[in-house]
């Protein structure tokens, strides 16, 4: 019996040491351990042992299954591996072939600029909110400290709808809405289109976008207003970017600015991108008149507070180098494809 | 306003600064100078010399050979020009120097053009005397230079001196560009006065002093002004034996660095006090004024009046004239009558310097087409007391130029004028305002600087007439921080109540439909708001839509923008149709624009603005690649439910066929479908376009972004599928309504996974087959309930004439 064992043993060693495939190794495992393979023959033959013999019989039965069973596993995993390798040796691509990109769109550069914006506004603690395009005269002029016979009213400018009604020239209406709704402290900005009658050119359109900012509340200062506005930069422009403020006037601030920053091009040395002045003009703002704060229903007494209007377009054009405002109303794919 | 820097330090002589500075400065405290240039750009070894002798060239007709004494020695020059003689006084540009430009007067070089020795058809020549061209000016500006020729010195001039110099022309002309608050800067001695508070140098106004004569100005002139609002003052006077000559150099280098064209002493004259002070002013000839009577009145409708350039004019009521006794002789602040205008053979003239309504000039200036300088100035709204100031000074310069004799005494009507603005000195608010903290003694000398008188007794500061801009406290605090310095005032942050930053639910969910949109290809595109009425028709659109009902511009670019639009398919085929014609493949748009709905025409109150959000495609795709995009859309707006699909859409503009309302929970939200090919052929788009047009307003009450988890199923789940064959008209969302109602609790989905028309299927019919899926959450499921169910949508389905096939 033993004999018989050792020879199956050697046989099925012989075989497995024989085999050049998976396939040969799986045959080996059938005819030597299957169901009907030549162990499960022996253990089957066992009635024709002695029963006193047959535990150990049974033992050196199983000692030759486990020996041969290691012995094949060892094999499979040694010819697995094998394969693996010549696999990984025939499997080369050429990584430079032409990539299978998902065909995703792009944001028109306004909204990219527009996010960017309102992404350092909300951060601040500001709320984004609208206004209508279609204006009454009063939230457009009246109220911002544009009296009836302000050269801005002319027709010239704006596009009217009826003597009442008109297209908005500027968000700053937004800032009176948000007064009169008499919640303070009040900090936000406004995004949206405005309309001047202005005829298309390279660096005009008659329908463009502001954002108007406006902060009111106990013990706003001009230097506030100038520390928002730098931080405000040099989240947009860049950590070096350094801005200047001049003196200027609109109808509806007091004091009122215009605020410069460095040259995003040539760091303000001067280059042909800043005129050569090193100074870029970004925005207007200054601190809202009393009056239109009384106006809306504000105590200046109480109050004060610091408003602004940046044009979008301005910044999109100067962020991404684009040379003709037409350029944002055509939608060719060919440009918007850039952003 | 361009002015001369030589003018400027006239009032303000300590003043010492590079240009550069002095731009910088001026800019940082109010006065914005937008550029500057220099008179004597390129202008190099540029001497006075005297021709002392002429020969004829020996080898050249056209040239001549002069020797010319230029100080220090006598040198060859060799020139064409044919207006020299012995003796003349010239500008010589020596060996080594620079002109401004050519002696055709084109365009000046960046560079100049150097000026090397050299020989002429062999004769050579050492320099080169120059015209006013060369110079880099003209003769508008130097009327006294000959045309085509060397300029010629007066005999004053010194030989050997600077020529440059000679003619005015070292001197830098800035620009400035004033805000329309300060009407007072729109003249030299305004700019004169930032000038010195802004470099803290004295500021001299002129002295203004008429001798006049033994004559009283009342035996020439009587004036009655019948309309005081729109005329709040008027000055005359009068100057006889007036002797018309060209004005002095100075006063016009002056007028020409400013951009003036000098023309006669009288002239030139009102030109200068124009700047000077800000005030324009009239000059008549006294002989033409019928009963030596101003009267300043309305004009009548419809009457016609001839300006002094010849134009007839009609005018209407509004429009403010002066008259004399018996007729119309200017139109007030704009422009003066044909019939009294000045000519050379005047001797007696009328000053005119008056105070108009501003908004009426504008108004008036408007509606005549005839916008001058004068009125320019007027619309701003001038300081009643200017007039005064600037007659005066018109009358001294008439005086000191010998042009003529000024009567004595001023003709000065007027209402009542405005009293000075005073307000208390607070200077507590100031630096509040300003977040500073300036000292009291800094505030009062900036107040000082800018002539705002401070009364420390009553510690009130009163303002001077001309700063009619300073009207509160607020005002004040401007004039602080100018002259103190923007660029010295400190920079904080708001330290007040914390706020919560926001985005808006309504732009949160247009921030998702922008993401979505992209995802699925589409690119951002933006059209204008207002378009042609004409679109309606390219749109197929019925005479009556409700679409037409626009809101309309009364005053359009033109008709293509003139209304608002109520559809935003033209943005979007108009942009489409730009990309086909421009060969680009594939395109796919989207857009986030209002549409303007009247809620009643005529427009009493504001339309309807709805956010409507478009997308438009045409190359790969069809309508159901438009159809997913926006279910992807619904989905990351937390609508999780199916919408459904009404084809009969009726839209004009949409193929019949293959169109679609969409709805969810019963709210009609949007539609889409593939555009009308007459549309198409309208937008010249030979291509099939497809377009969805969802409404923002309608699906923000359905949207949300809560999410809740609701496990991962732990029961196996039960597939079924089933085969059909189904009537044509039948849709698939008919089938899956069925279902749908149907499945019970334990329906988890349905996919249809194969639709066939053809050969093997009978003729009105097609086949489907759907997998349905069922599972339940607290079970494996047994065959009974899914059998259950599966005989309830069977049931439901063959009542619908659907055959099941096995």
């Amino acid at each position: 019996m033993n004999e018989k064992l050792e020879q199956i043993k050697a046989e099925a060693l012989r075989q497995i040491e024989a085999s050049d495939a998976l396939e040969k190794l799986n045959e080996v495992k059938v005819n030597f351990l299957g169901k009907k393979g030549e162990l499960t023959a022996v253990l089957k033959s066992m009635k024709d042992v002695a029963p006193e013999d047959r535990p150990k019989v049974g033992q050196l039965v199983n000692e030759t299954r486990e020996e041969i069973e290691k012995v094949l596993e060892a094999s499979v995993k040694k010819m697995e591996r094998a394969i693996r390798e010549t696999r990984l040796k025939t499997e080369v691509i050429d990584v430079t072939l032409p990539a299978k990109k998902a065909k995703v769109g792009h944001r028109h550069p306004n909204t990219i600029a527009l996010e960017e914006v309102e992404r350092i506004f909300i951060g601040m603690g500001y709320e984004v909110v609208e206004g209508p395009d279609v204006e009454k005269d009063y939230y457009n002029f009246e109220a911002l400290n544009i009296p009836a016979d302000h050269p801005a009213k002319d027709e010239q400018d704006t596009f009217y709808i009826t003597g009442d009604i008109l297209l908005r020239t500027q968000t700053s209406s937004v800032q009176v809405h948000e007064m009169e709704k008499g919640k303070l402290p009040i900090r936000m900005i406004a995004p949206g289109r405005v309309f001047r009658s202005d005829e298309v050119d390279a660096t005009h359109s008659p329908s463009f976008h502001q954002i108007e900012g406006l902060v009111i509340d106990k013990h706003i200062t001009l230097a506030d207003l100038k520390g928002t506005l730098a931080e405000f930069a040099k989240e947009l422009f860049g950590e070096d970017t350094k801005v200047k403020f001049r003196p200027h006037h609109f109808p509806f601030t007091e004091p009122s600015a215009e605020m410069d920053v460095t040259c995003f091009k040539c760091g303000g040395k001067g280059c042909r991108f800043c005129k050569g002045e090193g100074w870029i003009e970004i925005l207007g703002c200054g601190m809202v008149h009393p009056h239109v704060l009384e106006m809306s229903g504000i105590d200046p007494e109480q109050y004060t507070g610091f408003a602004f209007g940046v044009g979008l377009e301005r910044i999109a054009l100067l962020k991404y180098e684009i040379d003709d405002t037409r350029l944002l109303y055509e939608n060719d794919i060919r440009f918007l494809k850039q952003f | 306003m361009n002015t001369a820097l030589s003018w400027i330090k006239e009032y303000v002589p300590d003043l010492t600064c590079t240009d550069q500075e002095y731009m910088d400065a001026m800019t940082l405290s109010g006065t914005k100078v937008e550029g500057y240039s220099r008179l004597d750009k390129n202008l190099e070894k540029i001497v006075i010399g005297q021709i002392k002798k002429i020969e004829k060239h020996p080898d050249a007709d056209k040239l001549i050979v002069c020797q010319v004494d230029i100080g220090s020695e006598v040198i060859q020059i060799v020139t064409g020009a044919p207006n020299v003689k012995e003796g003349d006084k010239v500008p010589v540009v020596l060996d080594g120097g620079k002109v401004a430009g050519g002696h055709d007067g084109g365009p000046l070089p960046e560079d100049g053009i150097a000026i090397k020795a050299g020989k002429l058809r062999g004769v050579p020549s050492n320099g080169m005397m120059c015209s006013i061209e060369e110079l880099g000016s003209d003769r508008n500006f130097y009327p006294e230079a000959p045309e085509n020729g060397i300029y010629i010195f007066g005999d004053d001039v010194q030989i050997g001196a600077d020529a440059v110099e000679e003619l005015g022309l070292r001197d830098t002309v800035f620009e400035y560009e004033v805000t329309s608050n300060r009407v007072d800067c729109y003249s030299v001695i305004g700019i004169a006065r930032e000038v010195a508070a802004t470099f803290k140098k004295p500021f001299i106004a002129p002295e203004v002093t008429v001798k006049g004569n033994n004559e009283k100005v009342e035996e020439y002139i009587s004036v009655e002004v019948q309309d005081k609002e729109l005329c709040p003052r008027y000055c005359a006077r009068v100057c006889k034996n007036i002797k018309i000559a060209p004005s002095p150099k100075w006063m016009q280098r002056r007028l020409a660095a400013s951009g003036i064209r000098p023309i006669n002493n009288l002239v030139d004259i009102t030109n200068y006090v124009m700047e000077e002070y800000g005030q324009p002013m009239h000059a008549f000839d006294l002989s033409t004024i019928a009963g030596n009577q101003i009267i300043v009145r309305r004009a009548k409708d419809g009457d016609v009046f001839r300006t002094l350039d010849g134009q007839e004019r009609k005018l209407d009521s509004d429009v403010l004239m002066i008259c004399d006794a018996e007729k119309e002789v200017g139109i007030a602040g704009i422009m003066g009558g044909e019939n009294s205008m000045i000519t050379d053979s005047v001797t007696t003239v009328l000053f005119e310097a008056a105070a108009f309504n501003g908004p009426n000039i504008r108004k008036s200036a408007k509606r005549l087409g005839l916008r001058t300088d004068a009125s320019g100035k007027f619309e701003k709204g001038l300081d009643p007391h200017n007039a005064e100031e600037a007659i005066n000074r018109a009358c001294q310069l008439i005086e000191e130029l010998g042009c003529g004799e000024v009567v004595s005494g001023m003709v000065d009507v007027h209402g009542e004028m405005k009293e000075k603005v005073v307000l208390p000195f607070e200077p507590a608010y100031y630096n509040n305002l300003l977040g500073t903290d300036v000292s009291e003694e800094e505030m009062l000398s900036i107040f000082k600087m800018i002539e705002v008188e401070y009364d420390a007794a009553k510690r009130t500061l009163t303002i001077p007439t001309f700063r009619q801009d300073i009207l509160r406290q607020c005002d004040i605090a401007e004039e602080v921080a100018r002259f103190y310095g923007y660029d010295k005032i400190p920079t904080t942050l708001p330290n007040g109540e914390a706020t919560t930053g926001r985005l808006p639910f309504k732009l949160r969910v247009e921030q998702k439909a922008r993401d979505i949109a992209e995802y699925c290809g589409f690119s951002q595109g933006m059209c204008y708001s207002f378009e042609s009425p004409k679109v309606f028709d390219k749109q197929l659109l019925p005479a009556d839509d409700e679409a037409r009902k626009v809101v309309t511009i009364a005053n359009p670019l033109g008709e293509d923008f003139s209304i608002m639009r109520t559809l935003p398919l033209n943005g979007m085929l108009t942009s489409l149709s730009t990309n086909y014609n421009r060969r680009n493949k594939d395109v796919r748009l989207y857009e986030l624009g209002n549409v303007y709905l009247p809620k009643a025409l005529p427009l009493t109150e504001l339309p309807e603005e709805r956010m409507q959000f478009t997308l438009g495609m045409y190359g790969e795709g069809d309508f159901f690649t438009m159809k997913g995009v926006i279910e992807e859309f619904f989905d990351s707006i937390g609508m999780k439910k199916k919408p459904t699909y009404d084809p009969n859409a009726g839209r004009p503009y949409l193929h019949p066929g293959r169109q679609a309302n969409v709805s969810y929970e019963g709210t009609q939200i949007g539609y889409l479908g593939e555009v009308h090919p007459e549309v198409c052929d309208n937008y010249a788009l030979k291509t099939r376009v497809y377009v969805a047009v969802l409404d923002i307003p309608a699906i923000l009450p359905l949207a949300t972004f809560d999410r809740k988890y609701e496990g991962i199923a732990k029961y196996p789940a039960v597939l079924r599928d089933i085969s059909m064959v189904v009537p044509k008209k039948v849709m698939a969302g008919e089938i899956e309504a069925i279902i749908a109602q149907r499945g019970g609790k334990i329906l988890e989905e349905y996919q249809l996974f194969d639709i066939y028309e053809g050969d093997q299927i009978k003729e009105g019919f097609k086949s489907m087959a759907y997998s349905i899926t069922f599972r339940a959450k607290d079970k494996t499921l047994e065959e009974a309930d899914v059998t259950a169910a599966m005989k309830k949508i069977l049931n439901g389905l063959e009542g619908m004439g659907i055959e099941l096939r096995s």
